[in-house]
């Protein structure tokens, strides 16, 4: 189908594999900062702030170096991690998806933390009057009406990680089957002559999923706007 | 004592200072905007904390600053109507009355559903969303929540507040047979005396953060030195009457009280029951001779017991054998008559007159509450 390489199926795939694992491992700690940005005030919020969106302004490249200081193979941090839980993210996918849940992170906590802020907190009180602890509202009516915005939040970061160049590579390289996501892959594939029209391929398919994962969020959104009115 | 409320609270240049007891039945806030009723209802239900203060509800001591009590808002039990119903949007009507029910612990004396269903009539709308409802029915399904949360003691903040008239109509029944059948004390806030002459048991009378009078409603609606407060526009006493007879085809309706027979617009209430009505000071005629070729149906005897210059005239109180009655007239016709304490006098009262809406079913006093009723 669509005359793809194996090689080119891989990235393929592996886009994929990353993507999910990104939106998946930042979603707890997403609605948790975005719980803490729109409901606490705390000192040095404007600092925590900062930091999550620093992502999002500095260039890609120092984002992933920064993550190769930190979780590189004989950073302490890195050893840590892979000492006590086996956990390696150095030049494996698993770096890949660490690269791109950071990068897509801003983007997820904006979203959440912006539909958090428009539910009703007379509703909360509401529920407490009738004998709702603080978890009990979180769950039943903090979480369903903020459903709409995790959802535009998780799209956001998994496009976010569909696209994602700069981090990545910087981070983990460009192994085929290991970490060439798709953008690693159209790259590469741009650097050789006689390439261009396997360049063009994977670019159409990066289209292709991305506007199908687009079409996807709104049609879920919908649904829920209408559950919600 | 069903409620006891003493507290002391700052918003910044608002300042609440209120003491007052309640018994069971319906007590109603009244005052002004701005007269502190919500930030009370607030600090009793646990949204507020009172600088100073304790609230106890049947016993169960829910804020004392000073034993540093203060017991969170889902631990008290305290069923709360908002003048918003505040339903969640994302659960069904069923859903939603069904919320508190599995917080209420199991030795609450929890209202049956089906039951409550009945009393609010909301059995047709169980399986729709609370963004289809009318804004009257959104509101019944809110009461029928916070009833299901099994509470020792339900608010209701100006429920009616938001809907117009018909809507208000509508409900107005709910809120009588939820006085007289359920066991709850309920604290409703109001700043509309028609309503409150209907639906209270006892009045807690609010101004500028104070209480100015606390007792049975028919006794604070009729004390003259309360007229002041509760605005001399607004101003009447509540009377208790037996409906005696429809009079369909002149679409009246016949009570009887002590103070004799008074005939007032058709009322949807059987023969038989104890109604209660309103009668505002502005509504009642003063002759100090029986009149004569009046079109007005309803002339009552009494004597003048209290006389008190308000801004624009004077208020007198009248007693008609044991129901008392509040007129208001000019000064000059107070020199023209020439009355004063003591005088027996005609109080006329005219039917079209009278504020249908204050008109509503069940005694005056709330049970056991033992205050006097008008034709004690």
């Amino acid at each position: 189908m669509l005359g793809l390489s194996p090689d080119e199926w891989t990235a393929v795939r592996l886009s994929l594999r990353v993507a999910t694992w990104a939106v998946i491992v930042s979603l707890p700690a997403g609605i948790a900062v975005a719980l803490l940005l729109a409901r606490r005030e705390f000192w040095g919020k404007s600092v925590v702030n900062g930091l999550v969106h620093l992502p999002l302004v500095l260039p890609p490249v120092v984002t992933g170096y920064a993550l190769l200081l930190l979780f590189g193979r004989t950073a302490p941090l890195g050893r840590l991690l892979d000492e006590t839980f086996g956990l390696v993210f150095a030049f494996r996918w698993t770096g890949a998806a660490l690269a791109c849940a950071i990068m897509g992170f801003p983007l997820m906590v904006r979203a959440i933390r912006l539909s958090i802020e428009a539910v009703d907190r007379k509703l909360e009180d509401a529920a407490a009057t009738l004998g709702a602890n603080p978890g009990w509202v979180f769950a039943t009516i903090t979480l369903p009406l903020t459903l709409p915005g995790i959802l535009a939040g998780m799209i956001l970061s998994f496009a976010k990680a569909l696209g994602e160049f700069g981090a990545t590579i910087t981070f983990v390289s460009n192994i085929p089957g290991e970490t060439q996501t798709l953008p690693s892959a159209i790259y590469t594939l741009t650097q050789i002559p006689g390439a261009e029209t396997a360049a063009l391929r994977l670019s159409l398919i990066s289209v292709a999923i991305s506007m199908a994962a687009l079409l996807a969020s709104e049609v879920l959104a919908r649904r829920l706007m209408v559950r919600l009115r | 004592m069903a409620l006891e409320v003493d507290v002391a609270h700052r918003l910044g240049a608002f300042d609440l200072q209120a003491r007052f007891r309640a018994g069971p039945g319906l007590t109603a806030l009244f005052g002004h905007s701005g007269s502190g009723k919500t930030s009370i209802v607030n600090i009793i239900g646990g949204l507020i904390r009172p600088r100073r203060g304790s609230v106890v509800v049947n016993g169960a001591t829910l804020v004392d600053t000073e034993r540093r009590i203060f017991v969170a808002k889902h631990r008290r039990r305290i069923g709360y109507v908002f003048q918003e119903p505040r339903l969640f949007p994302h659960l069904s009507v069923r859903s939603n009355l069904l919320y508190g029910r599995r917080f209420a612990p199991a030795d609450a004396a929890r209202a049956d559903p089906d039951h409550v269903v009945e009393l609010l009539g909301i059995g047709p709308l169980l399986h729709r969303r609370p963004g289809l409802l009318s804004g009257g029915e959104r509101q019944r399904v809110a009461i029928g929540r916070a009833l299901l949360a099994g509470p020792r003691l339900l608010l209701m903040d100006e429920p009616l507040a938001s809907l117009d008239a018909a809507r208000r109509e509508e409900i107005m029944p709910y809120i009588e047979r939820l006085r007289d059948e359920s066991r709850i004390p309920v604290v409703y806030v109001s700043h509309a005396l028609g309503e409150v002459a209907r639906l209270a048991n006892t009045v807690v009378l609010l101004a500028n953060g104070r209480v100015e009078g606390v007792g049975p409603v028919n006794e604070i609606l009729s004390r003259l030195d309360l007229v002041a407060v509760t605005g001399e526009e607004a101003a009447g006493a509540v009377i208790e009457a037996r409906v005696a007879e429809h009079e369909e085809r002149h679409l009246l309706t016949r009570v009887v009280c002590a103070a004799g027979e008074i005939r007032i617009p058709r009322l949807d209430i059987e023969v038989g029951a104890t109604v209660r009505l309103r009668i505002r000071a502005r509504d009642v005629i003063v002759a100090i001779r029986p009149p004569d070729g009046l079109s007005a149906l309803n002339v009552l005897t009494g004597e003048i017991r209290e006389m008190r210059d308000s801004a624009s005239g004077v208020e007198l109180l009248i007693d008609c054998h044991g129901v008392r009655l509040i007129a208001g007239l000019t000064r000059r016709s107070r020199e023209a008559l020439s009355l004063a304490v003591g005088t027996r006098v005609y109080a006329i009262v005219k039917t079209v007159a009278l504020d249908r809406g204050s008109f509503g079913r069940g005694p005056v006093a709330g049970y056991g509450s033992g205050g006097p009723t008008a034709d004690a």
